[in-house]
């Protein structure tokens, strides 16, 4: 990849920031555990926020938001039958 | 560039630890080839209980440990050993390797016009991954108890209760995973992103099309598997209980385990794998016929976008299909239903190749050489085994047919005289480019009809014995009254399956003198189009002379106006 | 080694606009989600199977767990900054952070050494039950993709390093790749903290 420097620099306030959010969403889904809510909810939410962690890490770090076509089609099609394997406790 | 930059290299860079795709290529087919012949083997021993129950072994039985052999006659846990293996063995350690490791490596750089794979060393540690895990299989039938003896499927809890070998098969899985894994990943990069310039996806070869296909359900599909594997690893050695049910009894008595586990939940997992991997093995062979019938009818292949869009459509489907090797596993009509219809769904696009190959022959001047043979029969061999399969995809009729030997005629139609006859053909095919030499027609021919003979005599009379309820992992086959009305079947299958053993000597005798004393062959013996064909024969170190254009689609046979028959890829104009 | 060119090792493909390693770490990534599904799936298919499943944060210790998930979410950010400082050509810096990653997924494996020494000494082991099969199973598969990245970032720190004066366009390369493959390991552990931990 070739960045300019001004652009790295830019990507780097970027990264920090995302790091607080990290940071801050891994408290907070800690502290909501403490509620004991009922567990529908509790899992909801908690994958909830992990999904959103997920997406920086994955956007950000790994750079998915400005990658090429070929990636996102490999993930796309990846995506698709992870579900799949997901949802095979469902097939009795 | 293809003065042999590696003369300077040890005997043992360059033959043994090559990165050069072309040595891999051949390291895997020549050990893919051993491992076919040394699953045969475990099959004929198998032969001789099936057609004489409990029988002593003639001669060979006194060589055979006591632990296996009591004075010549098998032991049950030897036979069920047996059969593991030989379906382990033919499908994890031969086919695979043979049709993607030895025929995808020795062929996607050359015909997509790259120097070599995108990863040398990586494709290095996957034949020498996959080598190892050969090994740990292998050396399993030495341990005190014998090899893994729960079926190529090792459905729990029965092997996860089983004896050592089991664990040994599960390590070597892990191996062959993930050796599978490296190789697929270097194909796929490969054909994207080394192919000539002019090399479009359209202009591909259908053989090119057949391994991005494949290569994208070993990445996908395999991994799943991996983490079966591990679960049940985890079951024997760490004593979990991911398949095994709660109050299990065996013998009498109730397992000593934490419980709560599911046996279905390994099916699930496994068929999530086997059966993508089932097209694994058919769709590097469909390449292959497609690339042996354009050269030898003289014309291009009929459909070729058909065939394309096919293996696409069918390398998705294969992963909604799975659970219709499980419709008796009690899950529930809605269920089974929609596996049925996916089922009914795949066999389009099966169907469509079958016939775009089949219509190819139409008005081609066909030359009936050794591989086109192989190639030509593989088109009714693949169309048995396939037609046979869709009363299995039904739930009236699996529930008669299931674990029958029904199931497992059909299935050897496919991968025996469908899969290894193409691959076969592959052999004769692309021998002169890999030796600089041709195989004798003469005794190829000889090995066609008397191997075409023989497979058709070991799988036909199982249709039979399968629609005759004959349980397909049987040790004695006369145990029960209705197998002894069909005993004869077993007699005539094992004699074929031994007189097949034996015309496969003129293959193996005709493959080693013709690398020695075989007609030398041109650069393109077949006045074929592709551009594995334009490289000097034998391919030196970086493949190409110069490096290739391409200017047209791969089948341009017979053009109008053209001076030759065949106009190759990387030639400008009309040739 | 052979003096053949092939191409698109550090130059982008032209249609695809990556390298052969990004395509090729990709192309791995996406089989390790596979391999996770297919372990994420068992561990559904058990839980809604069995009658009565704990309650992670009533036998886990989710203090420790917290700690692990800030460590490698740090890790993960300072992965990134060496790729950033190699990208501004700042090589003290680049083996500041990438140093300090290794360190920090040292310090995730103390952490779980300690957690599971714990749970040993309590006699729960994977065999106890079906959760702790799970757990163990789960975490310890993640824990084997941290030691592999740090495997991978030691060398690139050390020996590999070397590849930066001779050909820096390509060791740039691999340091992004080796940074997607640590990405994705904290990914995974992303989703494992709050499904065996917190629900």
């Amino acid at each position: 990849m070739s960045h300019s420097e001004a652009e790295i620099r830019k990507h780097v306030r970027v990264y920090i920031t995302v790091f607080i959010a990290l940071a801050v969403l891994t408290i907070a889904t800690v502290l909501a555990s403490y509620f004991h809510l009922p567990l529908k909810q509790a899992i909801t939410l908690a994958l909830f926020i992990a999904s959103i962690k997920a997406t920086l890490v994955a956007a950000y770090f790994m750079h998915l938001i400005s990658e090429n076509k070929v990636i996102h089609s490999i993930l796309l099609l990846t995506g698709f039958f992870f579900l799949l394997l997901l949802l095979l406790p469902a097939m009795r | 560039m293809s003065s042999d930059h590696s003369h300077d290299l040890p005997f043992w860079k360059k033959y043994i630890f090559s990165t050069d795709h072309k040595v891999v290529g051949i390291q895997y087919t020549v050990t893919g080839l051993l491992f076919l012949f040394f699953g045969f083997c475990l099959m004929m021993l198998m032969r001789w209980q099936l057609a004489f129950p409990s029988q002593p072994l003639p001669w060979l039985g006194q060589f055979f440990h006591e632990k296996t052999m009591v004075s010549g006659i098998m032991l049950p846990e030897f036979y069920n050993q047996l059969g593991a293996m030989h379906g382990t063995i033919m499908i994890f350690l031969g086919v695979v390797p043979l049709a993607v490791g030895g025929f995808g490596n020795y062929l996607v750089p050359l015909q997509v016009g790259a120097p070599d794979m995108a990863f040398p060393k990586l494709n290095m540690m996957s034949y020498w991954v996959y080598f190892i895990g050969g090994v740990i299989m292998f050396c399993s039938f030495f341990l005190p108890d014998g090899s893994a003896q729960s079926g190529w499927t090792s459905y729990p809890p029965l092997s996860v209760i089983a004896n050592q070998g089991q664990t040994f098969w599960l390590i070597g899985m892990v191996f062959l995973i993930t050796s599978s894994l490296l190789g697929s990943i270097n194909i796929i990069v490969t054909i994207v992103h080394l192919r000539a310039e002019g090399l479009t996806f359209f202009r591909f070869p259908f053989f090119i099309w057949s391994q991005l296909v494949t290569s994208f359900l070993l990445v996908l599909a395999f991994p799943p598997l991996e983490a079966a594997g591990i679960l049940q690893l985890m079951d024997r050695v760490a004593g979990t209980s991911f398949f095994m049910p709660s109050g299990l009894v065996v013998s009498g008595q109730v397992l000593q385990a934490s419980g709560g586990g599911n046996p279905l939940l390994w099916q699930h997992l496994f068929w999530f794998l086997a059966h993508p991997e089932v097209y694994v093995l058919i769709l590097p062979a469909m390449g292959i016929v497609a690339e042996i019938m354009a050269c030898n009818t003289r014309k291009p292949i009929y459909g070729y976008k058909m065939l394309v869009y096919s293996a696409i459509f069918l390398g998705f489907m294969s992963f909604l299909v799975w659970a219709h090797h499980m419709f008796l596993t009690g899950m529930s009509t809605k269920m089974s239903s929609f596996f049925q219809i996916t089922t009914m769904i795949i066999s389009i696009p099966s169907v469509i190749i079958l016939t775009a190959l089949v219509l190819s022959l139409w008005g081609g001047s066909i030359r009936f050489t050794t591989p086109m043979l192989f190639a030509i029969a593989f088109l009714p061999m693949f169309g048995i085994g396939g037609l046979t399969g869709l009363p299995l995809g039904l739930t009236a009729a699996d529930l008669h047919l299931h674990d029958t030997y029904y199931v497992i005629g059909h299935f050897h139609y496919v991968v025996a005289p469908g899969t290894i006859f193409a691959l076969f053909a592959g052999v004769y095919h692309w021998f002169p480019k890999v030796t600089g030499r041709k195989m004798s027609e003469f005794w190829g021919k000889v090995h066609f009809w008397l191997s075409f003979i023989f497979i058709n005599g070991i799988f036909m009379p199982m249709f039979s014995m399968g629609l005759a309820g004959v349980s397909r992992r049987l040790y004695d086959p006369t145990q029960y009254a209705h197998g002894l009305a069909v005993q004869p079947l077993n007699v005539v299958i094992s004699y074929s399956a031994w007189l097949l053993a034996l015309a496969q000597i003129p293959f193996i005798l005709n493959f080693f003198i013709s690398i020695f004393a075989g007609k030398k062959a041109t650069d393109n013996p077949w006045e074929a189009t592709t551009l594995e064909w334009a490289t000097p024969t034998p391919p030196g170190h970086g493949n190409f002379l110069t490096e290739p254009k391409v200017y047209r689609g791969p089948y341009e046979y017979s053009v109008p106006g053209a001076q030759h028959d065949f106009s190759p890829q990387h030639l400008e104009g009309i040739n | 080694m052979s003096d053949i060119a092939i191409k698109h090792i550090s130059k982008p493909h032209p249609v695809t606009g990556v390298t052969n390693g990004k395509l090729g770490i990709w192309l791995f990534i996406a089989s390790e989600i596979m391999l996770f599904g297919g372990l994420f799936s068992a561990y559904i298919l058990l839980r809604t199977g069995s009658p009565s499943w704990p309650h992670g944060s009533s036998v886990l210790n989710v203090p420790l767990a917290t700690l692990n998930t800030m460590l490698l979410i740090t890790s993960s950010v300072t992965m990134v900054m060496a790729w950033a400082s190699l990208a501004l050509k700042n090589v003290g810096k680049f083996k500041f952070y990438l140093g300090l990653t290794i360190l920090l997924a040292c310090g995730f494996l103390i952490v779980k050494s300690f957690e599971y020494g714990t749970k040993f000494e309590h006699h729960h082991f994977p065999s106890t039950s079906t959760f702790y099969a799970v757990y163990f199973t789960l975490t310890g598969l993640h824990v084997l993709h941290v030691i592999g990245g740090i495997i991978v970032n030691a060398y690139y720190l050390f020996p590999g390093s070397k590849m930066w004066e001779t050909n820096p366009e390509q060791f740039l390369c691999r340091i992004e790749n080796a940074g997607l493959y640590w990405h994705f390991v904290d990914l995974v552990w992303i989703f494992l903290f709050p499904t065996l931990y917190l629900i």
